[in-house]
């Protein structure tokens, strides 16, 4: 029995039975189901590693911050957290994850909401997200991952759902959904798009943009780019004096601010490969799975699938929301407290998926408004989300998009004032909402 | 022959159209062709025999040697259509 538990609090393990359960289910061949287990095995051990280094790499960054400015600096990184996370919620997490997706489908199958959410890392980095909060408000270890579970399948069948009437305006049809988890900053800035109806005809596709940023879109070269700025910036502002002294072992401060800002860009991309790995088997049992339980499901994919539908629009909502995390920076630094610098993978693609967004719904001045708004909002969810990760909350980074901030401050704060019970009670009370409208509208058909 | 799937962050777009390969070379009855799924930076000429890239990032991964652009990488349409052209030129079908 004692081995059992320690085979199943092992996450790699978990994760490779997993799959292998989804392979089996798929009826694949034995040479395709070793493959696709020891991947997924090995891709969890992978993401631990990255983990390991891309704490080293940060750790220096946050006390150099601290010294230089007094406050604390957080670069929000989506798979930084998450491989931090990973490491103490592990198990947690992937149980989380396989349950989260079987609620998905459920609620697909049951309710109005046909929403199958495809963006597998999307859904294992909320999976660790819920997996830390339940933890924190203080469930037990089968109510933790109930809870979690539920309320992942609920925001993998919401955050599609808010979108998609801005979805059909964009792209004509009611067959795909986006899966995202930065809704909440897409919906904001459509709606903002709206303000500039006017406007709508003076669209972002209308100007000559110049090319030539492509090479942002290379997620290793964004990342190591902008912690270089980032990194280089603070060093001079904490001085060679201190780092040479305290952080590293004499190498000249430059150099090693160098050096560190590289290794977190070798943390991420050593992350996703590990991503990568552990996915790549249990995405398409996903998604067999569910095609074959829900009829007229519709798939939410990630966000790139838009970009084409506003190439300028990808380009200006970039900088308009890059320009909203350095606005809302600068406000933070007059109010005190944390700070939330603006790294440039959020700003990217979030950014411009709202560009597109706002575009859609109110042309030029829709995109830029529409993206400084999403901007704004990505900086400042982090600042009230961290309260509520307990230990992670310190980690010098967070979860960057839009619904980690929302559906985390959502579920922190109900457990802040009641503990579990607030979130059991408010997970039941969302799922008989999302139930209620199928009978009403099968009593107005008939 | 092998065929890479590439998107900037080698997360959910690739991995989204290689499903879709498979799907289509399921349909087409072709065997023996393996996809797979990258990000831009891992991604080298010799990786693959065929790379398929979105619009947008074509310009990034002009390097890579035999590159498929797709106009709309969610048009099962226009991704049938190049693969079964891709398989044509390398005499599959």
């Amino acid at each position: 029995m004692q081995t059992l538990i320690d085979i199943l609090s092992q996450p790699a393990i978990l994760v490779a039975l997993i799959a292998l359960i989804g392979l089996m289910a798929q009826k694949k061949n034995m040479s395709d189901t070793v493959k696709g287990t020891t991947k997924t095995f090995v891709g969890f051990l992978v993401i631990s590693a990255g983990a390991g280094i891309l704490e080293s790499a940060l750790v220096p960054f946050g006390a150099m911050f601290e010294q230089a400015f007094n406050v604390t600096g957080v670069v929000p990184n989506n798979e930084a957290i998450v491989a931090l996370a990973l490491s103490e919620y592990g198990t947690n997490t992937a149980l989380i994850m396989f349950f989260g997706m079987v609620v998905n489908i459920l609620i697909a199958r049951f309710t109005r909401f046909k929403y199958i959410f495809l963006t597998g890392h999307h859904t294992l980095y909320l999976a660790a997200m819920l997996a830390v909060i339940m933890a924190v408000a203080g469930f037990d270890t089968i109510g933790l991952i109930a809870a979690g579970s539920v309320a992942l399948g609920i925001v993998m069948t919401l955050s599609p759902a808010i979108l998609q009437p801005f979805m059909r305006q964009l792209t004509g049809n009611d067959n795909v959904a986006l899966g995202h988890f930065s809704a909440v900053g897409y919906a904001a800035s459509a709606l903002v798009g709206k303000l500039f109806k006017g406007s709508k005809e003076n669209s972002t596709e209308n100007i000559n943009f110049p090319k030539g940023l492509g090479f942002l879109r290379d997620s290793t070269v964004s990342i190591a780019l902008t912690m270089v700025v980032m990194y280089v910036i603070v060093a001079l502002f904490a001085g060679p004096t201190y780092i040479e002294a305290e952080l590293s072992g004499g190498t000249n401060f430059l150099v090693f601010s160098l050096i560190q800002a590289g290794s977190f860009a070798a943390g991420v991309f050593i992350i996703l490969s590990g991503v990568r790995l552990v996915l790549s088997e249990i995405v398409p049992a996903f998604k067999g799975i569910s095609t074959k339980l829900v009829p007229n499901a519709k798939p939410a994919l990630d966000v790139p699938i838009i970009y084409p539908y506003a190439p300028n629009a990808v380009l200006i909502g970039f900088f308009a929301s890059f320009l909203g995390g350095i606005f809302s920076m600068v406000i933070m630094i007059f109010t005190g407290g944390v700070i939330i610098l603006p790294g440039v993978v959020p700003h990217f693609f979030t950014g411009a998926a709202a560009g597109v967004f706002g575009n859609a719904t109110g042309g030029f001045k829709g995109s830029v408004v529409g993206s400084f708004v999403n901007g704004v909002i990505i900086s400042f969810l982090p600042v009230f989300l961290m309260p509520v990760l307990g230990d992670l909350g310190f980690a010098n980074t967070t979860f960057s998009d839009a619904d980690f901030g929302v559906s985390g401050i959502f579920f922190g704060s109900l457990a802040n004032y009641a503990g579990p019970i607030a979130i059991t009670i408010s997970l039941i009370v969302i799922l008989a909402l999302m139930a209620i409208p199928v009978k009403k509208k099968k009593a107005e058909t008939k | 022959m092998k065929i890479l799937a590439v998107c900037g962050s080698g997360l959910g777009t690739s991995f989204m159209v290689e499903m879709n390969i498979n799907q289509i070379l399921g349909e087409l009855g072709v065997t023996g062709v393996e996809v797979s799924h990258s990000d831009l930076s891992s991604a080298t000429p010799g990786d693959a025999d065929v790379f398929f890239l979105a619009k947008d990032i074509a310009e990034g991964g002009a390097h890579l040697g035999e590159v498929v652009v797709m106009e709309s990488i969610i048009d099962m349409d226009e991704l049938k259509t190049k693969v079964t052209q891709v398989l044509e030129e390398k005499g599959l079908l």
